[in-house]
């Protein structure tokens, strides 16, 4: 039942991107596109969550008519699929909810409004897909409807070179998993999840079958060194399907990851628990480098992406690694963690890339170098922000603080694995974890400081206005659900159970009915942490504080010039930027990651003419990995391009000869 | 009734370190003075600037923004309740429960993010300098931290403070090269997290190498008061994590009554007078670091927590 009633839904947000095209030149398409697509997603949203929560409506299943004749479409509702559906619509909704205000903007809507609800429906039916036929359609859908996205605006420097990069790496992936599904169903050629989960494949084909996951999987969702397009393509799109691409669909990337893995593949074994943690944690600091290093706020946030899908694969890896020795319940742990974490990044990441779309539609800037001084003139956005940017930077009492606490509780659980390479692996890993943690708090402060704290920097920056109350109401309730997930991390795990279930064969103990809803991972003595109380016990000291001394003390305050140190400069070029806040890590960890390179050329004295200070950063990957490859293509291309020119009887030989040796071979083969 | 208990207990603890927190400032003030042959400041000086400030009107910029009046209040308070989690003469109190030792240093981690979006607030060259700096210093102090909290976790089999000083006080521990170097990491680590010489000099003003004294450079009266109170609890925190994870002696166990406590408080406090004298003769007799040399002391943190993490799986081999 609920499961038609979600294929009712993807069919609406279908018929919806239809109505965009005929109806987009329309006054109030914008509003009536995108009303539906919140009710259909809020629809979506509550069945799925409804589902979650009694088990017993799980794993009903439908096929239709449709795809392959001899395979028809199948579909199926499990747990695990439940809990992706209430990430993907909960930001779905929001993100509709969002653009009721922020969709005016747009300066072309017929580019955007067919393609939203589409959007949406590709990635809800990826998650319904029960065989591999319809999930790759699916995942081809989602992509590709997401690359009309990134292109709606492509008249703007370097985002058709964007959407460009963006429809290799996401076809590369597809090919990939493609593969990966021929080797899963090689033997019986049977298509259908529930057939491809009874077979149980050679050591051999599961090694490719898992890297080839990784890689179709991890280039969606943005895995070290297959990240390159993303923060090219996320920040190009609009902003809130950049908050949809960033925040929910690598979540649908790290669901095609879990249940290949996970569910089709059967047993891992332990070296997988070692390669995946490290891509992960290689993954997640490197990420949050290159974000510390950009001056564009949106291609900020789409680094800081990839530094948390780096965490969420180290949950995961973590949890292979377990499950390989047989350890469920710190197996359960991980996935836990990986999952939680999955959850709280679609909400902080959506806040976030809401509120630098706030920003852009009032500013017209994304440059931080020409913002700054918003939390005068912005104040709504400027507090939701705040509260995306602390959970982000996994700060308590927020929610990205309890996932990243799990992950680290699970990779305490380390030393009893029996295998000498983890045991060595995994705390590196934590320590890897730890940085990015530490470092994505001095990118936040960063994003935040720069952007909407000091001085204006430009023009546009002190004009700004204030947004509309529906993006606004998109961005506090999403920072109300950070606060909520922070503070009562319990319920959120303990929904979480029957997906843990039914991946690892374990889950973690019950935590509504302990003492003051405090959450206990493994056992009391082990560790345990309360956000309730630490939220509770924060906003009294504080209040009790401010109430103490205004009564006892001082309440007067006067407004002066601010003091720095006798010399302050009404210039707001004096003021820290964007670019030297990093100055001190890219001093520390640049020279080495980007081999940066600092020049700076002062004039002789007497010579009024600038200082001038040059920086130097390189792309590793980029220059190692992707340009000798699109150096080659190009060679090659170059040399065959002389085929264009042949005469008819030059092609006609050129026939001949293929089939010659096509012939030949054939021959030969057999 | 028992909980009512828990709860007074608890609170008494906040507010003895509420209380001893200027103290120990103030202590390790007048022994670097005499240690350089100078008279020093009285004991109390700390409280009477505290109740100075207090009083005195608060001025702020023009460009200030609501979160400047609100980070110092949040910052005191973070730091206060991480401070009520650590056992200081007493361990398995009410609120123990509520963080480990993760959990404490991620809270300190939030008080740090409200300071340097403070420092970021009005917008000049000091406080960016400061808070730029700041956060660097604390993408490398906070790996070295986990690597620590590792090698505990490691011997103890937990990272609740509570059951480390109750394993510590145990039999089981012996003397181990790994807990050595883990003290030292953790040592280097309190050292930068609290702006000590050799990576920042809480004695200075109005030079270009400080970092926290830079942050907060635009703050007076109650906020600048309440910011001090809230460094002297972040030092006479860490000096409690030390002292309970390495010094465990007289830690008072929750429910052992009023005399156990009395005890408890008097190792707490002889426990402190010994690491401020400690740290005031390690501040006199070293100078302070290049800014772009912390990154090798961190490192160096960083290394001994991971060394000490190895060397407990080859030693549980033999």
């Amino acid at each position: 039942m609920t499961l038609e009633a979600l294929l009712w839904c993807v069919a609406a947000l279908l018929a919806t991107g239809v109505a965009g095209i005929v109806l987009h030149r329309h006054r109030v398409a914008s509003a009536l596109i995108y009303g539906i697509s919140l009710a259909a997603s809020g629809t979506a949203l509550f069945l799925s969550t409804r589902a979650l929560l009694s088990p017993a409506s799980l794993g009903a299943s439908f096929s239709l008519p449709l795809g392959l004749p001899w395979l028809g479409a199948h579909f199926k509702l499990d747990a695990l699929a439940a809990f992706f559906l209430i990430v993907i619509n909960l930001g779905g909704a929001m993100a509709s909810l969002f653009a009721l205000g922020y969709g005016r903007h747009e300066a072309s809507p017929g580019r955007v409004l067919p393609f939203f609800p589409a959007f949406l429906a590709g990635m809800n039916a990826v998650l319904l897909a029960a065989d591999a036929f319809s999930f790759l359609f699916a995942w081809e859908f989602m992509s590709l409807s997401s690359w009309a996205l990134v292109m709606a605006h492509h008249r703007r420097p370097g985002n058709a070179a964007a959407g460009y990069l963006y429809l290799l790496m996401a076809s590369f992936g597809t090919l990939a998993l493609l593969l990966a599904f021929g080797l899963l169903a090689a033997p019986s050629g049977g298509y259908e999840f529930s057939i491809i989960r009874q077979a149980s494949p050679a050591a051999g084909i599961s090694a490719v079958v898992l890297v080839l996951a990784l890689i179709g999987a991890g280039s969606k969702a943005g895995l070290f060194p297959l990240h390159v397009w993303l923060p090219l393509a996320h920040p190009a799109a609009p902003s809130h399907v950049s908050a949809l691409m960033s925040g929910v669909m690598t979540k649908v990337a790290v669901y095609g990851f879990i249940r290949i893995v996970f569910d089709l593949l059967g047993t891992p074994a332990w070296w997988w628990g070692a390669l995946v943690p490290l891509v992960g944690g290689i993954t997640a600091v490197m990420g949050v480098l290159y974000a510390l290093m950009q001056s564009d706020l949106k291609r900020l946030l789409a680094y800081s992406t990839v530094e948390n899908v780096g965490i969420i694969f180290i949950g995961l890896g973590l949890a292979l690694a377990f499950e390989a020795n047989d350890m469920t319940g710190a197996a359960a742990l991980a996935l836990t963690a990986a999952l939680l974490h999955v959850f709280n990044h679609s909400l902080f990441k959506s806040l976030l890339f809401f509120g630098a779309g706030a920003v852009l539609a009032s500013s017209g800037e994304r440059d931080m170098e020409r913002l700054g001084g918003l939390i005068h003139r912005m104040p709504r956005t400027a507090a939701a922000f705040l509260i995306g940017s602390a959970a982000i930077s996994a700060l308590p009492p927020f929610n990205g603080f309890v996932s990243e606490w799990l992950t680290f509780q699970a990779i305490l659980l380390s030393p009893a694995l029996p295998q000498w390479l983890l045991k060595f692996l995994v705390p590196a890993v934590g320590a890897l974890l730890a940085l990015s943690a530490a470092l994505a708090a001095a990118c936040f402060v960063k994003a935040f400081g720069i952007t909407f704290l000091g001085r204006p920097r430009s023009e546009v920056a002190r004009k700004a206005a204030e947004t509309d109350r529906w993006s606004s109401a998109a961005m506090f309730v999403l920072a109300a659900l950070c606060l909520l997930a922070g503070i009562l991390p319990g319920y959120f795990i303990d929904a979480l159970a029957p997906v843990i279930d039914t991946l690892t064969g374990a889950s973690l103990p019950r935590q509504e009915q302990l003492d003051w809803l405090t959450i206990v991972p493994i056992a009391q003595s082990r560790s345990s942490y309360n956000g309730l109380l630490l939220f509770l016990f924060i906003a009294l000291a504080a209040s009790l504080a401010a109430e103490a001394i205004h009564r006892f003390a001082s309440a007067a305050v006067r407004r002066s010039a601010a003091w720095d140190c006798g010399f302050p400069d009404p210039n707001p070029a004096t003021q820290y930027t964007a670019g030297s806040i990093s100055q001190p890590i890219r001093r520390v960890f640049g020279t080495v990651v980007f081999r940066a390179r600092e020049n700076v050329r002062i004039p002789p004295p007497g010579d009024p003419s600038p200082a001038r200070l040059e920086l130097r950063l390189r792309d590793i990957p980029w220059d190692t990995l992707y340009a000798p490859i699109a150096r080659l293509v190009e060679f090659v291309a170059e040399r065959l391009n002389a085929l264009q020119f042949l005469t008819i009887r030059g092609y006609l030989t050129l026939v001949f000869g293929a089939l010659v040796t096509l012939l030949t071979v054939l021959a030969v083969w057999q | 009734m028992a909980v009512i208990l828990d709860l007074l207990v608890q609170f008494c603890e906040m507010l003895v370190v509420l209380a001893l927190a200027p103290l120990l400032a103030g202590y390790v003030r007048q022994l670097k003075a005499r240690l350089v042959g100078r008279r020093g400041p009285p004991l109390v000086q700390p409280y009477r600037d505290l109740l100075r400030l207090l009083r005195k009107e608060a001025v702020l910029a023009h460009s200030a923004s609501w979160l400047f009046r609100a980070a110092p209040y949040l910052v005191f308070a973070a730091t206060w309740v991480a401070a009520a989690l650590v056992p200081t003469f007493a361990t398995g109190l009410l609120f123990n429960y509520a963080a480990d030792m993760i959990a404490i240093v991620a809270l300190l981690g939030s008080a740090r993010f409200m300071l340097a979006l403070a420092g970021l607030d009005v917008g000049t060259s000091f406080g960016g300098i400061g808070s730029s700096r700041e956060m660097m210093i604390a993408s490398l102090a906070e790996p070295a931290m986990v690597m620590v909290v590792f090698t505990l976790s490691l011997l103890a089999g937990s990272t609740q403070l509570s059951f480390i000083a109750a394993f510590m006080q145990g039999p089981g521990v012996g003397l181990r090269v790994s807990l050595a170097m883990a003290l030292v990491a953790l040592i280097m680590v309190a050292i930068a997290e609290n702006a000590r010489i050799p990576i920042d000099n809480p004695a200075t003003h109005l030079e270009l190498t400080m970092v926290h004294e830079a942050m907060i450079l635009e703050y007076s009266g109650r906020h600048l008061a309440l910011i001090e109170l809230a460094s002297f609890v972040k030092l006479l925190l860490y000096v409690s994590i030390i002292a309970c994870v390495f010094a465990p002696w007289g830690l008072a166990v929750s429910g052992q009554g009023g005399g156990a406590y009395l005890i408890g408080l008097a190792a707490y406090v002889v426990k402190l007078a010994v690491a401020g004298l400690l740290l005031a003769v390690f501040e006199t007799a070293i100078a302070k670091m290049r800014v772009f040399r912390y990154s090798d002391f961190l490192g160096s943190a960083f290394m001994l927590g991971v060394l000490a993490t190895l060397l407990l799986f080859v030693s549980r081999v033999t």
